[in-house]
């Protein structure tokens, strides 16, 4: 058998591909606290026809394959539980087109969320994309792939719903066209063709790597606002969300709670941000949305939070510092999060339960719910912070996140981007025929089990 | 036991109800408020618990000086009434809530500055105006008089006491005696509400422009009269020392500014609206606001003053759309004497 | 180890590899290698490892921690609350490995040269002043100031060119100032960085030494690495002396008036070294000067300031070159920023970021569309006469 690590620097060059322990240690985990898993080689290539010669050398000597963004999936998707080759993909960060009137936004898989923010920022002032709160290096490939959200999922849905087309190399080494690009020179829409984009999102990087992802951006207003309402009691969550949504006058609807400073813990902050492109637009849409809560404010059961200059800033930066910021609440660098999609009539139950985790583990919280598309669902994320240096810390960290997952589906929802043990919950509640049809579509698509082995697969 | 001390009499034989009668948002005649007045006294149920929006102008109004703004408010609390929406009252109580522990920067020179709870005025005490003076801030040393706008009078009554007493101590280990109120709801605290609840007070406070206009006078050589056109944004704090608005001309007349004639100025001066707002009374708010701001619009100010940050933060977005500088007080002098930036 | 405390506690979030607005990639060896391991957090993750025995001493890991220039992108972009002591702990890192014995060579080998010459150029202590020689500068004896002229100006051709057009400013300016001459010893930053806390400590206390035997309080250094110790290291070990870098002491007598330019119609662009512009927060003073000159047009780069791309020289890295060279390289990306603003002039204010940036320049091959030049000199030109 030749020198595998040989014959990738023949593809990649020598300088970007690595077997050293240094490499190997780094790539075998996340910031998580999922087990590390060390792979043989890392290796990072610049084109689309290096990614097609990796993988077809890697069925070849059927060596496992983990595509990978930033790598801030924290449930350690891009850990490689079989070994083999971990496929950095940061090298392919151009930004290949930004098509003004169609409004859409061609990237490559390494290209950051904040590149792309600072890009348009610069050149394209007029529109803008929506950015998960994951930190700015997270990329836009990547959060796509995993049905990530952000500021303006409460308008138009999760990110993988803002995708237009890919280009993916398929697990055999095919490079397809996914969407209307597939017949077009332009990249504006998945229909009106078969969807296959949905065989690549929310796999896990088990079907191919993609290599192009289309993205839709939309108009930036001249104006932003943010309001914070206030209640005690989490059984108003639901109507609340679904008053606020009805007024379809809010960008971004998010619960939020925490023990920790004082004067948030037993709340729930339920933040609401708009937008506008005057003045009066932005007044008109204040008062519509307040209006929609009087019945709270009139009997005192909640109320809008005077927010200081500063205060507000921090609620409205995209992405926000402070979810980053949680990580060091122990002092310990670590947090992870069960993000649960869940149907907006439970999260009452969803809110309880959560706290009620975090206690009797001892864990710090967070626990963040965010609309998606006006209120269809909820992105409802459990973060626990752990001390990565205590042992015992993580640990407790990871059966709050177990439990949390388990609560979850109790409750009727779904975990999002699972971890492996949360992988194994859904499979086992999941209708059997429709976890046959998804393994069915893998080895169709990967006959040789190369690409992230051990992802959505029975233990 | 910390008891409001006024004599109901007073009230009694009042003919002219000016605490309510006066009131620029009840609108009240003298017949219904000489009703309301008894049933307040009756500690009766009454329209002014609800629809008083806390702006502490009675106190003002009042000439003999009998509280009717703290009768009112401590018979919502009796009543369990809630001016602001539950969860906000609840957490502005636990924001503000003392640590037991602060950290005061050591030693405390004169002159010593209370900040209340405004990190963002610290960095306003410099320069040739407050020479080597220091200040503190923290929820240790916080007035609370807030909670007067929050039907909390018991919170008040609970922890400024407290906070009179360490204050006293930090002042004495450091040597000092007096004490500069950086917000005049501070020194309305040592002095108005100290004296209607008869709690001593062993140290001596200072309002902060009785402070400005003494630096003033001593640095005349170095201060830049300023010729400008500005609007003074009242707090409400101010009503509960009436005694202090002559500190306002005075500081103004040091440093060149004509404070310009308007409707909304001294007696009948404007709430902010912050505390509407987190009432929940946006309509409100909108609607004070913007007299106040067109007001002063057409008063023909350059510059809105404040002494509260707090009406700083509400109100200086909306006078800036409409041209008009918002400036602190403070920041004020320190221009005069060139130490700002413009 | 001095933070190991600090090293589980990095995220590995990432805002240390970027500038301010995401945009650019502005950790120089993350950006030359681009695997995370060369990321600030990669780095931090990997100090714990060692430190743990998960991973062992290898030359590998010996590169990862020497690529680093110090630059100071990560404490700056960094958003927990640990960031003042991000480079810190790799100095640390690398003093664990100079006490182990196991650095590259190129690193023992300067650290040797210092160590036995009092240089990193194997040169003899008595040519460090014959730089002076065709000036009227005197060796110092009561001036105001001491002007300290360092290593790399003393030793290098293209640094002693810098060292004369600041003498001549400065003599022009009216500052009262002398040299050491040959009795000038290294300041040591680039040891204590490279993690020799022994051998620095020996310099800093007989440079302090010197500077007691005669008297002197107030320095101007010429490069803003020797500013950088002398302003933060040497306190610890002497608390009276005032420290400046030469552009602060221009930008002063260009505002009162001592030295005024003939006009020069130009595009210029400025590079700010790290450690005078990240590492001490002086971005001004050089930009003072050159918008003082009738006729300049100061353009900056995108990224400027607490955003600059380090010109991968500093670290060590201008000595022990671990860094490397290629496409990659910060000194070559630098450069094109330089060229996107257009400028004839790429201007600088640190004598081992002129080498550099003029090596990035040659690597480049656009000598013929910009040239890099020191402030001083830059000023000089224009004392001749209108350009």
């Amino acid at each position: 058998m030749e020198n595998i690590l040989n014959l990738l620097a023949k593809i990649v060059g020598e300088d970007f591909v690595s077997n050293h322990p240094e490499e190997l240690f780094i790539y075998s985990r996340d910031g998580g606290t999922m087990e590390p898993h060390a792979p043989e080689y890392v290796v990072m290539p610049r084109t689309t026809e290096e990614v097609q010669k990796i993988i077809l050398l890697a069925n070849k000597y059927k060596i496992p394959v983990v595509p990978l963004g930033a790598g801030l999936v924290l449930s350690g998707l891009t850990i490689p539980l079989k070994g083999g080759i971990v496929m950095d993909l940061k090298r392919m960060s151009d930004i290949l087109e930004v098509n003004e009137n169609s409004r859409y936004a061609l990237v490559q898989p390494g290209v950051s969320e904040g590149m792309l923010k600072a890009y348009l920022a610069k050149n394209y002032p007029h529109l803008r994309h929506s950015l998960p709160d994951a930190p700015p290096a997270a990329t836009v490939v990547g959060n796509a792939l995993i049905h990530g959200s952000g500021h303006m999922s409460q308008i138009y849905g999760f990110h993988s719903e803002m995708v237009n087309g890919l280009e993916v190399v398929l697990p055999t080494g095919e490079i397809c066209q996914i969407g209307s690009c597939s017949a077009s020179p332009y990249w504006f829409s998945r229909a009106p063709l078969p969807d296959l984009a949905g065989l690549f999102i929310g796999w896990n990087g088990t079907t191919g790597v993609v290599t192009k992802l289309a993205l839709k951006l939309y108009p930036k207003p001249k104006y932003e606002d943010v309001m914070i309402f206030l209640t005690e009691n989490e059984n108003y969550i639901p109507y609340i969300l679904f008053k606020v949504t009805g007024t379809e006058m809010a960008q971004d609807v998010i619960v939020m709670a925490q023990p920790k400073p004082d004067w948030i813990g037993g709340f729930q902050l339920t933040s609401i941000t708009f937008t506008g492109n005057s003045d009066e637009e932005i007044r008109f849409k204040r008062k519509t949305l307040r209006q929609s809560l009087d019945e709270y404010i009139k009997n005192k059961e909640g109320g809008f939070m005077h927010l200081l200059p500063d205060m507000k800033a921090s609620f409205l930066e995209v992405p926000q510092r402070s979810f980053t910021l949680f990580a060091d609440v122990k002092k310990g660098g670590g947090f992870e999060y069960v993000g649960a999609m869940m149907p907006i009539e439970v999260l009452p139950h969803a809110y309880r339960g959560g706290i009620y985790i975090a206690e009797q583990n001892g864990t710090s919280y967070t626990l963040m719910m965010r609309v998606i598309g006006s209120a269809h669902c909820v992105m409802c994320a459990y973060a626990f912070g752990f001390n990565r240096a205590d042992k015992e810390d993580v640990m407790r960290a990871q059966k709050a996140l177990h439990e949390a997952n388990q609560l979850a589906l109790k409750l009727g929802g779904i975990p999002w981007k699972a971890e492996l043990p949360a992988q194994q919950l859904i499979i086992k509640k999941m209708d059997p025929n429709t976890f046959e049809l998804i393994t069915s579509i893998k080895k169709l698509l990967d006959p040789n089990g190369i690409m992230n082995p051990g992802n959505w697969e029975t233990q | 036991m910390v008891k409001l001390r006024f004599d109901k009499n007073i009230c009694y034989s009042c003919e002219s109800v000016d605490c309510l009668v006066k009131c620029q948002y009840l609108q009240l005649n003298i017949e219904t408020a000489r009703i309301e007045k008894l049933k307040i006294l009756k500690g009766e149920d009454t329209f002014i618990l609800t629809e008083c929006i806390t702006c502490y102008a009675c106190e003002e109004y009042c000439l003999k000086r009998n509280h009717p703004f703290f009768q009112i408010v401590e018979l919502q609390e009796d009543k369990g009434l809630y001016t602001a929406p539950r969860p906000i009252t609840h957490q502005q109580i636990k924001m503000t809530s003392p640590k037991g522990r602060f950290e005061v920067k050591q030693p405390l020179t004169k002159p010593a500055i209370s900040l209340c709870v405004f990190p963002d005025m610290m960095k306003k005490i410099d320069g040739p105006l407050f020479q080597r003076g220091t200040s503190f801030l923290g929820g240790d040393f916080f007035c609370n008089l807030v909670f007067l706008h929050f039907a909390k009078m018991s919170i008040v009554k609970e922890r400024l006491p407290k906070v009179i007493e360490t204050i006293s101590n930090h002042l004495k280990k450091n040597c000092l005696d007096e004490l500069i109120c950086f917000h005049d709801e501070c020194y309305a605290g040592f002095t108005c509400w100290a004296t209607a609840y008869e709690i001593p007070v062993p140290f001596k406070p200072i309002h902060l422009f009785h402070f400005l206009s003494q630096r003033l006078e001593a640095l005349k050589s170095s201060v830049k009269t300023l010729n400008q056109k500005v609007a003074y944004q009242r707090p409400c704090s101010s009503r509960l020392i009436p005694e202090t608005q002559y500190l306002t001309d005075k500081v103004f007349s040091l440093i060149g500014v004509e404070r310009v004639q308007r409707k909304y100025d001294r007696d009948s001066s404007l709430c902010c609206g912050s505390i509407l707002r987190m009432m929940g009374r946006d309509d409100l708010a909108d609607d004070i606001q913007e007299r106040n701001v067109s007001d002063m619009v057409n008063a023909g100010a350059k510059y809105c003053v404040f002494n509260c940050p707090m009406c700083y933060y509400t109100l200086s977005e909306k006078v800036s759309k409409e041209g008009i500088l918002p400036v602190m007080m403070v920041d004020l002098c320190h221009y005069a004497l060139t130490e700002g930036k413009t | 180890m001095e933070y190991a405390d600090i090293l589980h506690r990095c995220f590995r979030c990432g805002y240390c590899k970027y500038t301010e607005d995401y945009y650019a990639i502005n950790c120089p060896a993350y950006q030359k290698f681009q695997f995370e391991s060369y990321s600030p957090g990669g780095r931090l993750w990997l100090i714990r490892a060692w430190l743990n025995h998960e991973i062992k001493t290898s030359t590998r890991l010996k590169e990862i921690l020497y690529a680093c220039t110090t630059c100071g992108n990560c404490v700056e972009h960094c958003i927990m609350k640990f960031k003042d002591q991000l480079v810190d702990t790799l100095v640390a890192a690398r003093n664990e490995m100079v006490n182990e014995g196991f650095i590259p060579h190129t690193v023992r080998d300067y650290l040797r040269n210092v160590q036995l010459y009092g240089n990193p150029y194997k040169k003899p202590q008595k040519e460090r002043g014959k730089w002076a020689e065709r000036t009227d500068i005197k060796i110092y004896k009561d001036q105001e100031y001491l002007f300290y002229v360092g290593c790399v100006s003393s030793y290098e051709e293209r640094g002693q060119r810098i060292a004369r057009a600041v003498v001549e400013l400065m003599d022009r300016a009216g500052v009262s100032f002398g040299i050491l001459g040959d009795e000038e010893i290294c300041d040591g930053n680039e040891v204590r960085v490279l993690g020799e806390f022994g051998l620095f400590q020996l310099l800093a206390e007989k440079n302090i030494e010197i500077f007691r035997k005669r008297g002197i309080q107030k320095i101007i250094t010429l490069s803003p690495h020797s500013f950088n110790v002398m302003k933060n290291e040497y306190p610890k070990y002497e608390k009276d002396l005032q420290i400046w870098h030469y552009t602060q002491i221009l930008a002063n007598s260009i505002f009162n008036g001592r030295i005024s330019s003939n006009k020069y119609k130009v595009r210029v662009t400025f590079h700010d070294p790290c450690y005078l512009g990240r590492h001490n927060h002086e971005y001004e003073a050089p930009r003072k000067i050159l918008r003082s000159i009738p006729g300049v047009e100061l353009i900056e780069m995108n990224q400027n300031r607490g955003n600059a791309l380090c010109c991968g020289g500093g670290g060590g890295n201008f000595f022990t070159d671990v860094l490397g060279t290629g496409p990659c390289s910060p000194s070559r990306i630098r450069v094109r920023h330089a060229l996107d603003t257009l400028a004839r002039f790429l201007v600088v204010a640190c004598p081992q970021c002129a080498k550099m940036l003029e090596e990035g320049i040659k690597a480049e091959e656009v000598e013929d569309r910009l040239e890099v030049i020191d402030v001083a000199e830059f000023v000089t030109r224009t004392l001749s006469g209108p350009l």
